[in-house]
């Protein structure tokens, strides 16, 4: 991934991004009811992963460290972490989101078999340590080693792709507010991740969306945590700067 | 302007070779292949979400279709406006006229990146499934 950022670094000299003002976040597309729904910790669903997580980050496997013995106090010691994914880790150089920080803490700290994407326990670990930022504004690192991630972000959002030929940015910035069959398109924000969608059922992760526009455009579905995604995701939270965290959110 | 395209993949799958056309200014005159449409199976074509799935972006109509997009001009009058030459060309590829375009080129496998695998080499629709269309938007001329 190193090579590959490197790449990009000449590519894109200044990588302007819009302000927050301009953006609104995924909320602020959804009808009057879901809204509300959102914020009712009693009405959303995605709150059951959270309540899972919290379980398991004070639940102990085998001889191995909780999260809890590590992080005492996570109400307060984690509030706003979140906010501050993806980053660059500094021990591997590599840019990792918060479900490649908990796995790391999970093999590398607790020495336990990682959960894997989309699993109960990774989603709800998740879902749990985003909850602790709910409303605080996201404050991505963009500067310094996460430049060059941030710049593969942006072109891989500005590129058109799949056999469809459309890029990100034409949905989420030029085409925002029109419908796409019964969908409003919204800024493409993800901030509200992981999230619960009606449409699964259950709450997935922001890679998992993803994945789904890459299909609607008929583009490769790159893997839950590849590079691509990682570098998208760094730009989409570099984009909503400043704007709340709403995850879990709760989305069509 | 009239410029004689040729058409063939070079994608990593043997591509399939796309029928040539010419195209004489903002049209493509002759049908595809030599082949004629037919508006029944255009219409099916238009609203099958696995071929043309036109309805994510524009509105026809057809009542039975709930949530109908917005992001192209609604087709309801296209006949009137466009002829079969037109109609093909931007189904073809619009992006010949308007390289900026959302609309999708249909007929095209040249350019295009990160094509998910089953799709590769492929157009999104064929010669056939193209003239089809034309012959269903052509019938389209009420407002
Ligand atoms: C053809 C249009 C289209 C393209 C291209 C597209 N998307 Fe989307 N995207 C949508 C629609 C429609 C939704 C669901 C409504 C919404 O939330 O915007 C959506 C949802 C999203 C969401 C969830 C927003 C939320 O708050 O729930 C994110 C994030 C996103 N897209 C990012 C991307 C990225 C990154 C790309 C490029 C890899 C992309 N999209 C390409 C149409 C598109
Ligand atoms: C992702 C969105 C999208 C999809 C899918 C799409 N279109 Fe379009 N279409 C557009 C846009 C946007 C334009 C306007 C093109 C421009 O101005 O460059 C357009 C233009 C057109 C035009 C020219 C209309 C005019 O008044 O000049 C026709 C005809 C058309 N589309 C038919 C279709 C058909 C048939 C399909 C499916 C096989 C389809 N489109 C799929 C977005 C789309």
């Amino acid at each position: 991934m190193t090579t590959r950022a490197a790449l990009f670094i000449g590519l894109s000299l200044a990588t302007t991004v819009a302000t927050a003002q301009e953006i609104r976040p995924g909320s602020a597309f959804l009808s009057p009811e879901m809204r509300r729904q959102q914020s009712d910790e009693a009405r959303n669903p995605g709150f059951l992963w959270v309540e899972q997580g919290e379980e398991l980050f004070s639940r102990r496997s085998g001889e191995a460290p909780a999260c809890i013995t590590c992080h005492a106090d996570p109400e307060r010691s984690l509030k706003g972490a979140a906010t501050r994914y993806p980053q660059v880790d500094a021990g591997s150089g590599k840019l990792i989101n918060l479900e490649g920080r908990i796995e790391q803490c999970r093999t590398q700290r607790q020495r336990q078999p990682a959960f894997g994407y989309e699993s109960p326990e990774l989603l709800g670990l998740t879902a749990y340590l985003a909850s602790l930022s709910r409303g605080l504004p996201m404050s991505v690192t963009t500067d310094g080693a996460a430049k060059p991630y941030l710049d593969a972000g942006k072109a891989v959002y500005e590129r058109r792709q799949g056999q469809l030929n459309l890029s990100c940015r034409q949905c989420h910035d030029d085409l925002v507010g029109e419908k796409l069959r019964g969908d409003t398109i919204s800024h493409g924000v993800g901030t509200g991740y992981p999230a619960y969608r009606l449409e699964w059922n259950e709450v997935g992760s922001l890679h998992r969306r993803l994945r789904a526009c890459s299909l609607g455009v008929r583009a490769t579905q790159f893997d839950y945590g590849a590079p691509e995604y990682l570098a998208l995701e760094l730009y989409l939270a570099a984009r909503a700067k400043g704007l709340p965290l709403e995850s879990p959110g709760l989305r069509r | 302007m009239t410029a004689v395209v040729l058409a063939c993949g070079t994608s990593a799958r043997p591509a399939v070779a796309l029928e040539p056309y010419a195209i004489a200014g903002d049209a493509i005159p002759a049908p595809l292949a030599g082949l004629s449409g037919d508006a029944q199976r255009g219409r099916a074509v238009v609203l099958d979400r696995t071929r043309g799935n036109c309805l994510i972006c524009h509105r026809v109509p057809e009542p039975d279709e709930p949530f109908q997009g917005t992001i192209g001009p609604p087709l309801a009058d296209v006949g009137a406006r466009l002829d079969d030459g037109q109609l093909r060309l931007r189904l073809v590829d619009a992006s010949l006229l308007n390289p900026e375009t959302v609309m999708p080129p249909y007929f095209r496998t040249e350019g295009l990146r990160d094509v998910a695998p089953q799709f590769r080499g492929l157009p999104a629709l064929n010669a056939q499934e193209i003239e089809d269309v034309v012959a269903y938007l052509a019938r389209l001329r009420t407002p």
